[in-house]
């Protein structure tokens, strides 16, 4: 693939939902082993606007290119991780059950071949879980639910990681070796990142993507409380302060 | 239950004998589709399909008696129906603009309603309590063949399509970005369903019918450590409700259907109890 070519890139974009304006003339270029954190308060848009990366949702206008196509033909190139809560705690399936859902690509049947059961155990194995395969999903803590569900999306063979909310319901022990996996994983892949809670724009993204109806996109040295309080206005409550963001001010341009 | 093996083999109880052999072979499928309507979360939408039924059987009676069409008959009538509540539900999910679950009472009570106009205009005497609660006096051997093919479909098709039924059930969204066309699977999943709550009705009747679906699935569902386990296990729990349910209400001489209803629901809480006091590790 072409470094310079962006594997995802936003033109243009307008998102409306019964009237109300979601996203408004959104420009955005991703480009190969980017690592990007997408912030905002809750009802910007950031939602949204994964739904159209991955293609649940369509652009009323503007356009979307993943690796050059639109997002509905490149969905088998994006590893998409939700949040692990969303899950019913009494679904009885296995570990290896839901990291190989990862492999049911197009196949008629959906029957797993070898090399699907090798991928999904490869993926297990990256994730530190290679002896929880048979455990009940529902069973493990939530930052290893958290890690199968990104076996998951490696075990499908994305190279765009996009991740919903995995800060949230964790504790700062699991979140920090989640960002020691997603360093690990950067080395390869494009990583993409939503949360609300902007003291997760650490040091370990190189830019910010800030998304409140308009999109705003930022490095990550930009992130400065003045910026803060600009996008969440006054209803910011929770500010972490163990993170390293530069002085300097910034300007929206 | 001596005295129930030997009401079994009396030449003279054929209707005894065809509820039993339709209540064992049914099991399989309940077993199996249960499971997926819990796991799924779609106990709602199977008791809309199984109380709407009762339009159809009322449609087919009238047809079969009034309009004198000689192969119309209320078993027809509740499989049409059925899988047309089956079509509108699946329609109104994915397309419609309207609370899913208004429509479900709407076509819970609407389907009731137009049986019992039908019912109402059928000369002679059809007693709706029949369809409603379940009458094994109405069962013949042509149900307990249709018990067996409606079996082999849900067999087969939730054998083929395995892998993919479960990722409808456990994360749709996901199944659907790896190219799954899970709108075609959720269709494909309420037309079993339907197709497994006519089974039954004759047994357990179109109210009842629901905890025999849900009750054995549900109770599996608190040990199993699988779909597959969780479905083999319902199967079983299911046979074991309608042979000792039939042979109780036989004992007793009792209507069948409440009978395996009640011991269900009996059966249903000492499990959740038992689990409550001693809480079993489900971890492996």
């Amino acid at each position: 693939m072409d470094q310079q070519s962006p594997v995802l890139s936003i033109k243009n974009l307008c998102f409306s939902y019964d009237g109300r304006a979601i996203l408004e003339d959104v420009f955005l270029d991703i480009y190969h082993k980017d690592s990007v954190c997408i912030v905002g308060p809750n009802g910007g848009g950031k939602s949204t606007l994964v739904k159209l990366i991955i293609g649940l949702l369509s652009p009323a206008q503007g356009e979307i290119r993943v690796f050059g196509k639109p997002p509905q033909e490149s969905r088998l190139r994006v590893g998409y991780v939700p949040q692990y809560a969303n899950y019913d705690p009494l679904f009885p399936i296995s570990v290896r059950d839901v990291v190989r859902m990862g492999r049911l690509g197009s196949s008629f049947l959906g029957h797993y071949s070898r090399e699907d059961n090798r991928a999904a155990l490869a993926a297990l194995e990256e994730m530190g879980l290679a002896g929880h395969g048979s455990r009940r999903f529902s069973a493990l803590s939530g930052g290893q639910r958290q890690r199968v569900l990104i076996a998951r999306a490696l075990a499908s063979g994305g190279e765009i990681l996009i991740l919903d909310e995995p800060t949230a319901n964790i504790d700062p022990h699991t979140e920090e070796h989640l960002f020691e996996i997603l360093t690990e994983l950067n080395k390869r892949l494009t990583i993409m990142l939503v949360t609300h809670d902007v003291g997760f724009a650490s040091h370990f993204f190189k830019r910010v993507v800030c998304v409140n109806r308009r999109v705003v996109i930022h490095p990550t040295s930009a992130l400065t409380g003045k910026l803060i309080s600009e996008m969440y206005g006054s209803d910011l409550h929770l500010i972490r302060h163990d993170h390293h963001c530069a002085l300097e001010g910034h300007s929206h341009d | 239950m001596t005295e129930f093996m030997a009401a079994l083999a009396d030449p003279h109880l054929p209707f005894l004998r065809y509820a039993f052999m339709a209540g064992i072979l049914a099991s399989i499928s309940f077993g199996i589709i249960g499971t997926l309507v819990v796991v799924r979360r779609i106990s709602s939408i199977a008791g809309a399909i199984a109380h709407c039924v009762l339009g159809g059987i009322g449609a087919g009676l009238y047809l079969e008696q009034v309009v004198g069409i000689g192969w119309a008959s209320p078993v027809q009538g509740a499989i049409v129906v059925a899988l047309g509540a089956a079509v509108a539900l699946t329609l109104i999910k994915h397309f419609g603009s309207q609370r899913e679950d208004t429509v479900i009472g709407a076509l819970w009570a609407v389907g009731m309603a137009v049986g019992l106009l039908f019912m109402a205009r059928t000369p002679g005497y059809t007693d709706p309590m029949s369809y409603l609660f379940g009458n094994i006096l109405l069962l013949s051997k042509s149900d307990v063949y249709l018990v067996l093919l409606l079996d082999l479909l849900v067999v087969s098709v939730v054998g083929l399509f395995y892998n993919k039924l479960l990722a409808l059930c456990f994360d749709e969204e996901y199944a659907f970005l790896r190219g799954v066309p899970t709108g075609w699977y959720y269709f494909v999943l309420l037309c079993l369903t339907a197709l497994t709550v006519v089974l039954l009705i004759r047994v357990v009747g179109v109210v009842m019918v629901i905890a025999l679906l849900t009750l054995p699935a549900a109770i599996a569902g608190n040990v199993a450590s699988g779909i597959k386990q969780m479905m083999f296990l319902a199967v079983l729990i299911c046979m074991a409700f309608i042979t000792v349910g039939l042979a109780a209400s036989y004992r007793l001489d009792l209507p069948s259907g409440p009978v395996i209803i009640v011991l269900s629901g009996i059966v249903y809480l000492l499990v959740l109890g038992i689990l409550q006091l001693f809480p079993i590790r489900s971890a492996q």
